[in-house]
């Protein structure tokens, strides 16, 4: 059963990176979830896919410097608030070698 | 029982898994496992079968890996892996160690976690940390890493731990309080009069030998060393060795005395093997003689260097010996040493090896 917070908070539409799919067997690329900021976005992820949050945030606590969450075409921080039904993208940046 | 030889390789591109049988003359290949995330370390816990592999993806962090089935499947946990808010966040994990009840995990910064439910959560051992020494410490090349971890073969609240560069340190009490053990290991990178500190060493691995707590073995950045006491007190056991500078050390899987060593030509001359020649340099006899096997290893243009966790022994008769390098070839010895064959090529930069021998 849904809590309180989650019935009275409309849903966004969150657009994961493969690389991120491939860790949560049974995950998917696109997912609706209850949140009105990237905070309690990844709160609802982790929830449905445990470990997730490990995966975007790290402990300071702040998005992992090389995960981009954009919201509205604008990078988004933890704090940053999602209007409902907003679409996030969450992509993997340039890094490796 | 048929016996079945596993050489667990971590990369910088994921793990492999080189299989024979107790024979070690033919070999399969397998991987790239672990999403290809760098992996530090790949290790096999004997008792369970179970293969950990720790280390860190610069996206998502860092994670211990786990498989049940021998590397067909794998998870991923971090749960607990973390330093408190506010501090510099854990990139990657460097080395593990499972024990008969705990499992250990070395981790970049430098600090120690344990696990009491085979790695699926974790737990800050913080005494360490807290350690008085704790601002000095100084990354090394690799970073402020925790790279070697020993415990005690009976005492389970006893753990030496290796930290480049700040030393051995040696924990009595389950990792409530530790003690710097670097007496008589030196660092040529500090001024004359200066190059015995209490704390500061580059350590660059240690390792136990075989039914004796009492020794251990070193590489360090300036020297190879051995202890009777624990660590309490270090001799070099350089004089016989091209170099003083080297990476990995191995011990024999039963006899105390014989230990692998694989010296690079110097800090300063571009870490490779000595004169482009690669040998493997075993003593019998605690470190007083040394000797080079050569047999099968490339003695013209070898240009590779082999890191700290590359190298490791099997538990067989007579035991095997495996060195990975950095530019991605596997080595392997049946027969102690005498004579070697390159089982893999073209891997990605060897991080780790380690073995495993299951029955089949």
């Amino acid at each position: 059963m849904a809590d309180d917070k989650s019935a009275r908070v409309a849903p966004v539409v969150v657009t994961l990176p493969p690389a991120l799919v491939k860790l949560f067997p049974g995950s998917t690329r696109q997912v609706a979830l209850p949140a009105s900021s990237v905070a309690e976005m990844i709160d609802a992820l982790d929830a449905r896919w445990p470990g997730m949050r490990d995966r975007l945030c790290d402990s300071t606590p702040a998005i992992r410097r090389h995960i981009n969450i954009f919201v509205a075409g604008e990078r988004a921080r933890l704090m940053t608030q999602l209007a409902p039904g907003a679409e996030v993208a969450i992509l993997t940046a340039i890094s490796g070698g | 029982m048929a016996k079945r030889v596993l050489v667990l390789v971590g990369t910088k591109k994921g793990a492999f898994i080189l299989e024979s049988d107790a024979a070690r003359s033919s070999w399969t290949q397998r991987g790239p496992y672990c999403e290809t995330w760098p992996m530090n370390h790949v290790i096999g816990d004997p008792a369970s079968g179970t293969i950990y592999g720790g280390g860190g993806n610069e996206w998502f962090g860092a994670a211990v890996w786990k498989s049940e089935d021998l590397g067909k499947s794998w998870t991923h946990s971090s749960a607990g892996l973390a330093y408190a808010a506010g501090e510099t966040p854990i990139k990657s994990v460097w080395s593990l160690s499972p024990g008969a009840k705990r499992m250990h995990a070395g981790v970049e910064p430098a600090g120690l976690f344990q696990s009491d439910d085979g790695g699926q959560s974790w737990e800050h051992v913080a005494g360490l940390r807290d350690h008085p020494s704790r601002p000095q410490w100084q990354p090394g090349g690799g970073g402020l890493i925790l790279h070697s971890l020993v415990r005690h073969p009976q005492d389970e609240q006893q753990l030496w731990v290796g930290i480049s560069s700040a030393g051995v340190f040696h924990t009595a009490d389950g990792g409530a309080s530790w003690e710097p053990r670097n007496q008589g290991t030196r660092c040529d990178f500090l001024p004359e009069g200066q190059r015995y500190p209490e704390i500061g060493q580059c350590v660059h691995c240690i390792v136990m030998a075989p039914g004796a707590a009492h020794r251990l073995y070193q590489q360090n950045h300036c020297g190879m060393y051995v202890s009777e006491d624990g660590g309490e007190h270090w001799n070099s056991i350089e004089a016989g060795l091209p170099s003083s500078f080297g990476f990995p050390a191995a011990v024999h899987p039963r006899d105390p005395a014989t230990l692998f060593l694989l010296p690079l030509n110097g800090d300063i001359k571009g870490r490779f093997v000595p004169d482009a020649k690669a040998a493997v340099w075993r003593t019998r006899d605690c470190g007083d003689h040394w000797k080079a096997l050569r047999q099968g290893l490339p003695q013209e243009n070898a240009y590779f260097g082999v890191l700290r966790q590359a190298m490791a022994t099997d538990i067989l008769a007579p035991c095997g010996v495996y060195f990975g390098t950095g530019t991605g070839s596997l080595y392997a010895s049946a027969d102690e040493g005498d004579t070697w064959k390159c089982i893999a090529r073209h891997l990605p930069t060897i991080s780790s090896v380690e073995t495993l021998v299951v029955d089949g």
